[in-house]
């Protein structure tokens, strides 16, 4: 596929291996915050065939894995009402809320839907005008012009059986809750292409700017990844802390502006509760006062709903790169992706479920002798 | 979840006030909006999230990249040849 093939070469991913070996000379910690980039870098084995140097770890860049509980638990209210259709995306079906998932609420005679794109939840609710159609807009700033289209697509059809469930997730005051942290290790961050594709990179600056750290936009095919990875540690090693682009073909520096204003018009900026971080400020969207009739926690009175996280999962850590997931007590025995007890092993995209997955099968061998 | 698939747009149309495509990526076709990317022509690539283009790929951006990439690779063959 073009713009796909060429960017999986693997002779032009060894030649960029090998210039990043010659460059590090020391040690670096470099954070991805993006799922698809984890799930990359697992799949190809990237992180075990960079040098020693460079330590890649996998931030909070999944959001079905940063949805709340609450609001998973919210969902499964809502779908389990009479006269509901309830819309998601497929990531968010197998993602445990309290006691049971969207997949049980279906077994159960819930109305539960897939739907591949937020437009296909509008046309249900034109096509069922007797129901009410919720549709679950999660997401982060990628997904929100998306979400926040469905929103004004319903008003602009006078759609009355619509609403939205919103958790989305804004990325830059995630970095500022881990580069904050006194126990911070991350060095440099690859950030994600298509949230960049959004916003552009101007939101990146000031970050770069007050934590002296490096921010490369990067993309998602191997060469993408260690492209990003090589001008982060170029950067390093130079001393500089600059926001550079190694996604140039699909991301300009001020972003999408039309998707911009669409998500300014639908949605404001609010706190939101990362699931294994807790609260962090500004870090959502959520619907603007004059969108409220489309607000599902309003429509369903479940606003209240509140949620008690696991007590043995330490996927807090491993999000903020302080731990990895093999050095997780539970992982792969009391939590493994069938039953996940946290945020990193809901979906294929967190970094606990990309470790069972592709995992370094080494790794977990040497730590399982060890506790022997 | 943040997946963008880069598709060629084959056709545009209308549907209820909203600018749409069909979309090849490399044989399967899909539907897709262009409000987003109201520039976009027929030919066009189109990074497309969740039913939406949310960029057009540029496709001197990506040749620049791969240019780069081949330099990278032919420096680092001089240097294997010299060791």
């Amino acid at each position: 596929m073009k713009y796909v093939d060429e960017f999986r070469d693997p002779d032009l991913a060894k030649a960029t291996l090998a210039e990043i070996r010659r460059t590090a000379t020391r040690p670096w910690v470099l954070m991805e915050i993006c799922g698809g980039q984890t799930h990359s870098i697992m799949r190809y084995g990237i992180d075990q065939l960079l040098p020693e140097e460079v330590e890649l770890v996998h931030g909070p860049g999944c959001p079905v894995c940063v949805t709340p509980l609450e609001q998973i638990d919210k969902a499964l209210e809502i779908a389990s009402r009479p006269g509901v259709i309830f819309a998601s995306y497929g990531d968010m079906l197998r993602v445990p809320g309290s006691g049971k998932d969207l997949f049980a609420v279906r077994a159960a005679g819930g109305d539960v839907r897939v739907v591949y794109s937020p437009l296909d939840a509008v046309q249900l609710a034109q096509q069922y005008p007797q129901r009410e159609v919720v549709f679950f807009a999660i997401g982060f700033e990628t997904t929100a012009p998306a979400n926040a289209m469905a929103v004004e697509q319903a008003r602009t059809l006078g759609l009355e059986n619509f609403s939205v469930l919103v958790s989305h997730a804004r990325v830059p005051p995630a970095m500022h809750a881990i580069l904050s942290s006194p126990e911070c290790r991350v060095q440099g961050f690859l950030a994600a292409g298509h949230v960049c594709a959004v916003m552009g990179y101007w939101e990146y600056k000031p970050v770069a700017d007050q934590y002296r750290v490096p921010i490369v936009v990067t993309g998602f095919e191997p060469t993408d990844i260690l492209q990003g990875v090589l001008m982060t540690v170029r950067q390093l090693e130079e001393g500089r802390a600059d926001v550079e682009n190694a996604y140039a073909r699909a991301v300009v520096h001020e972003g999408n502006v039309s998707a911009q204003q669409l998500i300014d018009r639908v949605f404001m900026v609010c706190e939101r509760k990362w699931r294994g971080i807790g609260n962090i400020p500004s870090s959502g969207w959520c619907l603007r006062p004059e969108y409220s009739k489309y607000d599902a926690e309003l429509r369903f009175a479940v606003e209240q709903i509140a949620s008690q996280e696991s007590q043995v999962c330490v996927s807090g850590q491993i999000l903020q790169g302080l731990m990895r997931p093999t050095d997780c007590p539970a992982f792969g025995s009391q939590c493994t992706p069938e039953a996940p007890l946290g945020a990193t092993m809901v979906s294929s995209e967190g970094a606990c479920a990309a470790y069972y997955r592709y995992g370094d099968a080494r790794t977990v061998a040497a730590s399982m002798v060890g506790e022997v | 979840m943040c997946l963008g698939v880069p598709g060629k747009i084959i056709e545009i149309y209308e549907h209820e006030g909203l600018r749409r495509c069909t979309i090849d990526f490399g044989g399967v076709q899909r539907e897709a909006c262009l409000d987003f990317v109201p520039e976009a022509e027929v030919g066009d690539y189109a990074l497309i999230h969740v039913g939406f283009a949310i960029s057009l790929v540029d496709e001197q951006e990506a040749q620049e990249t791969l240019d780069l990439l081949r330099e990278i690779a032919s420096v680092e063959e001089e240097l294997g040849l010299e060791a």
